[in-house]
């Protein structure tokens, strides 16, 4: 089939399966966006911001488990994109993100809306493409869509000059991806498996140290089983909350910087960390001489470089999650249920000592009660999607996440702005759940603009925003370090989010009280249009507990007792 | 132990297309690995080039350094070589008014020779192992070199 560079790209598009591409257009990706017009075999979402649609490709992708697609301009339509591709190079995950680019004979010359797009993505991608020749199409948007969903999946950028996009060339999908430089492990080696088992056998406090990996792999289900086959406690990263349920018994909780008192003192008294998918960051680890000081580590992951990065595994094992863990589920027996009860006791005791909890000890609404009580209302039924900063990171502690791919959230690059747009490509994704973003006044400004997508394309994300005036992290750390020098993070000057959410034809509630937000939220839900919750929150709270950066996991700062 | 920083020679085999280099450069600017000297050239017959990448560090960061370079999508192979043969090779530029015989005969003790006589300057080449060659620079430096030029190592296993 005979056919131009633009038809290529939609007919690539159609073979993936693609139903949702997230994008704006351009001078130079014109001839693409010209076939989008004629073909009605996906539905094209315009966010209103280049990072927008890169974000909401990867929301997509993250509840849906398939590939995201983003498509944007060359120039400065390229470099808004950068923070998604970013974004999703640090939270490995699988997007196609094609942009146009300027043609081959302008290449070089600065010309309008010229900049070097794979120079600057390289170092942000899985891989890239500059395409230089309409015959290679084909061949590489298959190969894009392929590396980026296998192995440690991730973003693959293909830029397409605008002369290339109008050549007439063969176009033939068949075609088999055949990279002999990219194989990935997908089989764990079995001797080495079975040495971890062993170890797991031998091991008196071992612990489950759950990854956002295991979400990636669609192995949640795996890993449940095989936690409750041996009995052996979990705790989960931020990126691996909703791999076990909320009330599982063996979950202990998040980990990491602020983690529950007791997940980091398992993680600190365990003789055998049992790591799936989980890559040891920093945020994760604290200090990395103490951590998990006296435990061996099994280290289970798709990515070789990811294994004795940072922490040195006894037992690494390469392959994907999922695999391995089916192995070790043959072969580990059912473990007498007795075995772990005094390490499981040790563990309900820090549970009990320092509760994840907050005092309810201020007029104003405590944001994580907010946090429990959307929980409470809608549970299972929300999916949830968050901004960065305080209110992040409360949602990763309170919300009683059920299932995998519940929660999204940016957690490597950390990138404010991420919730909303991101909730946008969920709801698109997942239309039968609620979209709930958890945001903070600090980041629902970085892209409040997508309240007119969401409002076009009928996408109806409810947004919740915890306002406490300030950009709550850094005043958190500026109280607790900088002697309460609050520079530059006192937000007291606002917009009126209540009309910023009417003016783009959304639904806006300022609530003060806990009555008033049920009633909010319930309107909201029922409204079912796209809406704004600004929740007036205590200014002052703090994130509880929390790891100094750079201390040690067992070295918390916790929420002072009350006297009952 | 691990973190004494030792010097290392990194072979890595890669689909000889464009980008590819700074795909390598990259990685070790982004990660902040040194590169002491990096040498490619396509093998013959072949898609593929040899890079030879001569770099240093503590045992944990060599290790990372192939990982990483394993990661990227067009390198086939990488070789972190512990029994190896390693050559350079240097040109030197000498003002003719310099004891060329002197020269000559330095020049024979590390594989090289005069390999061009002009009106106003010769140049010498020395091929040998590195350590040779860094030896070689320091014995003429009382000739007074006009200009020194290094071609970075190539490596084979043994």
């Amino acid at each position: 089939m005979q056919i131009s560079g633009a038809q290529m790209v939609i007919e690539a598009l159609i073979a993936e399966g693609v139903d949702t591409v997230f994008g704006y257009p351009g001078g130079a990706i014109m001839n693409v966006y010209d076939e989008i017009y004629k073909q009605d075999n996906f539905q094209h979402i315009l966010t209103r911001h280049e990072q927008a649609a890169v974000h909401a490709a990867e929301g997509y992708s993250k509840v849906s488990g398939k590939v995201g697609v983003a498509m944007i301009t060359s120039g400065p339509g390229f470099t808004n994109a950068v923070t998604g591709l970013a974004d999703a190079y640090m939270d490995s995950i699988p997007l196609v993100v094609i942009s146009g680019q300027v043609p081959m004979s302008l290449i070089g010359t600065d010309a309008f809306q010229e900049i070097d797009a794979v120079g600057i993505s390289r170092s942000c991608t899985k891989h890239n493409y500059l395409v230089t020749n309409a015959s290679d199409l084909p061949r590489v948007l298959k190969e894009a869509f392929h590396i980026a969903a296998t192995g440690r999946p991730g973003p693959v950028h293909v830029d397409i000059p605008k002369d290339v996009t109008a050549e007439i060339a063969e176009f033939d999908y068949s075609i088999k991806v055949d990279l002999e430089t990219y194989k990935p492990h997908v089989k764990g080696n079995p001797r080495q498996i079975k040495k971890a088992i062993e170890a797991i056998a031998n091991a008196k406090r071992p612990v489950f140290y759950l990854g956002g990996g295991i979400i990636n792999a669609n192995a949640a289900y795996e890993v449940r089983d095989l936690v409750h086959k041996t009995g052996i406690p979990a705790v989960e990263t931020f990126m691996a909350r909703g791999t076990l349920s909320h009330d599982d018994d063996l979950l202990i909780g998040m980990l990491g910087m602020h983690g529950s008192y007791a997940a980091n003192m398992a993680m600190s008294e365990t003789d055998l960390v049992i790591g799936l998918g989980a890559r040891f960051d920093d945020r994760v680890t604290g200090k990395l001489s103490e951590f998990a000081k006296n435990a061996g580590v099994i280290h289970v992951d798709i990515d070789p470089a990811s294994i004795s990065k940072l922490v040195h595994a006894n037992y690494p094992i390469v392959g994907d999650v999922k695999n391995v863990v089916n192995e070790i589920l043959d072969s580990v027996s059912k473990i007498n249920a007795d075995k772990y009860e005094g390490w499981r006791e040790t563990i309900e005791n820090f549970e009990e000592l320092h509760p994840l909890a907050y005092h309810e000890d201020t007029d104003r609404i405590k944001p994580q009660w907010v946090i429990e009580r959307v929980g409470q209302l809608l549970g299972d039924d929300a999916n949830i999607s968050t901004d960065v900063g305080q209110h992040q990171m409360w949602s990763g502690q309170f919300y009683p996440f059920s299932r995998p791919r519940q929660f999204i959230s940016s957690g490597g690059l950390g990138t404010m702005g991420f919730g909303f747009p991101a909730a946008i490509g969920v709801k698109a994704a997942m239309p039968e759940k609620t979209s709930i973003n958890f945001t903070g006044d600090g980041s629902i400004l970085m892209n409040c603009q997508e309240l007119m997508t969401a409002v076009e394309k009928k996408l109806p994300v409810i947004n919740i925003i915890l306002n406490n005036n300030y950009l709550g992290m850094v005043r958190q750390w500026q109280t607790l370090f900088y002697d309460k020098r609050h520079s530059e993070t006192d937000l007291s000057v606002q917009p009126d989010f209540v009309k910023l959410s009417e003016a783009f034809g959304g639904i806006g509630y300022r609530v003060k009280t806990k009555e008033e937000f049920d009633a909010a939220l319930k309107d909201a839900v029922e409204k079912n249009i796209v809406a704004f919750i600004e929740v007036i929150v205590e200014r002052l709270e703090n994130v509880l507990p929390m790891v100094p950066s750079g201390g040690s996991l067992f070295n918390m700062m916790l929420l002072e007792k009350k006297e009952k | 132990m691990t973190e004494i920083s030792e010097r290392r020679v990194i072979s890595v085999i890669v689909i000889n297309e464009s980008s590819v280099l700074s795909r390598i450069t990259d990685l070790f600017s982004a990660r902040g690995y040194n590169i002491t000297s990096l040498t490619v050239a396509p093998i013959p017959e072949t898609k593929y080039s040899r890079l030879t990448i001569v770099t240093s560090g503590s045992v944990r960061v060599i290790e990372q350094i192939t990982k990483q370079l394993h990661k990227l999508i067009p390198v086939l192979r990488v070789y972190e070589h512990a029994d190896l043969v390693e050559k350079e090779m240097a040109m030197i530029k000498f003002p003719v008014t310099e004891n060329i015989t002197e020269i000559s005969t330095l020049c024979e003790a590390y594989n090289g020779k005069i390999v061009n006589v002009g009106e106003n300057v010769i140049i010498v080449m020395v091929t040998d192992e590195p350590k040779r060659v860094e030896n070689f620079l320091k014995v003429i430096k009382r000739y007074n070199p006009k200009e020194i030029v290094r071609s970075g190592a190539v490596a084979l296993e043994r």
